[in-house]
């Protein structure tokens, strides 16, 4: 059985690492979201704050012997940590500020960070094993699902969804949602907005850092990790929009799934599809699929 | 005669370079109804965003019960007990009726229960799922008063709540506003719209170029007629 000559094995699979690639788009892009929202910054240092979760998970194995489960749940909390001081030392300077500054400002910090981790550990990967439990895979028949990567896509697809709820389903979503439109008005309600805002900031980056544990025994633990992928999360986020939560993660999935399509059918076009979307979205709305215009 | 609940003194506050208010001093005491009145750009608006906290650089003093407020960040301010309806009312267009009702936090206790609230203003309770934004400009403004009577706080400060109303829906805000008061709440009111302030207002402070230039009592008002519509120029 075959689909316009293409056999089963060979489709199923792009649509997997598609599948694999929306889903880290969509938690990159979810936490560009998430800060762009509160912060007004554009944050650029989200691919290296990616790197250093997989990082951060590496040096747990090495020198404190926690592995992977332990690093899901540590390298987030402490990347998120590094993120919320450069919130109160940095960030918190900028806010009256143009957008084009906070963006300046953390492209430089992901230069520098990118650099002091390539300075240390060259430019090749690091090895990072799938953690025993994850290993082997499942034949489908149709196809070999590696389970490793079976989990990372329900696992981030049940991250997305639940960041999703809460924000649009909960008090403190709602918190969030109302700062977004007006801080000075929240804060005058007797909510601690800028506490608020460094704790947005810190939950974003430690999204970034997740999704950098879950990448670490896919990809190789690399200082220029984020800086690649981080190009295309940005494509995503003009594609779907600034906006929207709901945007962010159905456009990652969405487009990781058309990259893999474009893999089995036209592959020469595979890694400039994504820009070629956002070409066309940028001139037929501006604002992005599920943007509101500011 | 009693400290008063807030008292403002020698306020000044700035926007950048431009220098807004020019040591302002008022009192209000506990369950008095104050309104403001003046011309546009009189400062009126400025004097309840320096008391809430909203105008970063403010000097002089503003006590709240005898405590200084003119150094607090605003949420600190609004968690000694008093709330802010502002003039654009400021409805979230991301929230719902409801969770616009229930955002501002309860600060002390012995808010309105919503039965009361919905007692006030009706309309609300049947839209609670409706999006913030869609509802008409005047259950905008309700659902604006009705968010801060929730939370315990028994000074409100009322930035013009008849802008841009109907008559009908005045007269509305106008009796809730009288209810609030009986029920004991200490109110700042901002009006342009002296005919309803007159009603509601135990006492007048009249501003113009950011200074409080004249205060008419509720008794002198018949007299002082000509003088009011001169600082309004009406």
């Amino acid at each position: 059985m075959d689909f316009f000559g293409i056999p089963p094995q060979a489709l199923f699979g792009q649509l997997l690492l598609g599948l694999i690639n929306g889903a880290f788009y969509a938690m990159l892009s979810l936490g560009l979201a998430v800060i762009f929202g509160m912060l007004n910054i554009i944050n650029f240092t989200h691919g290296a704050q990616y790197m250093m979760g997989a990082f951060a998970a590496y040096f747990l194995l090495q020198y404190t012997g926690l592995g992977y489960w332990w690093a899901l749940l540590v390298a987030p909390i402490v990347v998120g940590i590094t993120g919320m001081v450069i919130e109160r030392l940095m960030l918190r300077h900028l806010y009256k500020l143009d957008h084009l500054y906070g963006l300046l400002l953390t492209f430089g910090l992901a230069l520098i960070i990118q650099g002091l981790f390539q300075n240390e550990f060259g430019s090749s990967g690091l090895p990072y094993r799938i953690p025993p439990e994850l290993t082997g895979g499942q034949n489908l028949g149709f196809m070999f699902l590696p389970n490793y990567r079976a989990w990372v896509v329900v696992v981030s697809l049940a991250i997305c969804l639940a960041t999703w709820f809460v924000i649009e389903r909960t008090k403190l979503g709602s918190y969030l949602r109302a700062a977004t439109e007006n801080p000075a008005l929240v804060q005058a309600f007797g909510i601690n907005v800028p506490r608020m805002i460094t704790l947005t900031y810190g939950a974003g980056v430690a999204l970034a850092a997740f999704a950098g544990v879950l990448a670490a025994p896919i990809y190789q633990v690399s200082p220029l990790m984020g800086s690649n992928l981080i190009i295309i999360v940005f494509a995503v986020v003009v594609i779907g929009g600034m906006g929207s939560i709901m945007g962010a993660i159905v456009t990652g999935f969405g487009l990781g799934l058309i990259e893999g399509l474009t893999k089995v059918f036209y592959p020469q076009a595979s890694a400039t599809v994504i820009f070629v979307i956002m070409a066309i979205v940028l001139l037929i709305k501006p604002a992005g699929l599920f943007g509101r215009a500011r | 005669m009693p400290e008063p609940l807030l008292k403002v003194a020698g306020l000044n506050a700035f926007y950048g370079e431009s220098h807004v208010l020019h040591g302002v001093d008022l009192e209000v005491r506990s369950g008095e109804l104050v309104t403001l009145i003046g011309r546009n750009g009189a400062g009126k608006t400025t004097t309840l965003k320096s008391i809430v906290g909203m105008i970063a650089d403010r000097r002089g003093s503003i006590t709240l019960e005898g405590r200084e407020l003119v150094d607090l960040a605003s949420h600190r301010i609004a968690r000694l007990g008093l709330a802010f309806c502002p003039e654009e009312r400021g409805i979230f267009a991301s929230l719902d009726v409801e969770e616009n009702l229930m955002l501002p936090p309860e600060i002390a206790v012995g808010g309105m229960g919503l039965d009361d609230i919905f007692r006030l203003f009706p309309n609300l309770k049947e839209r609670l799922k409706s999006q913030g934004t869609k509802l008409s400009g005047g259950e905008q403004q309700m659902l604006a008063i009705a968010r801060i009577l929730r939370t315990g706080a028994r000074l409100l400060l009322l930035d013009e709540p008849t802008e841009g109303l109907a008559p009908v829906i005045i007269e509305q805000i106008g009796a809730a506003i009288g209810e609030l008061k009986a029920k004991g709440f200490t109110i700042l009111l901002v009006e342009q719209n002296f005919r309803f302030a007159a009603e509601v207002a135990d006492r007048f402070y009249v501003m113009e170029h950011g200074r409080i230039v004249d205060e008419i009592g509720i008794a002198d008002l018949d007299q002082r007629r000509s003088d009011i519509e001169a600082y309004l120029g009406v």
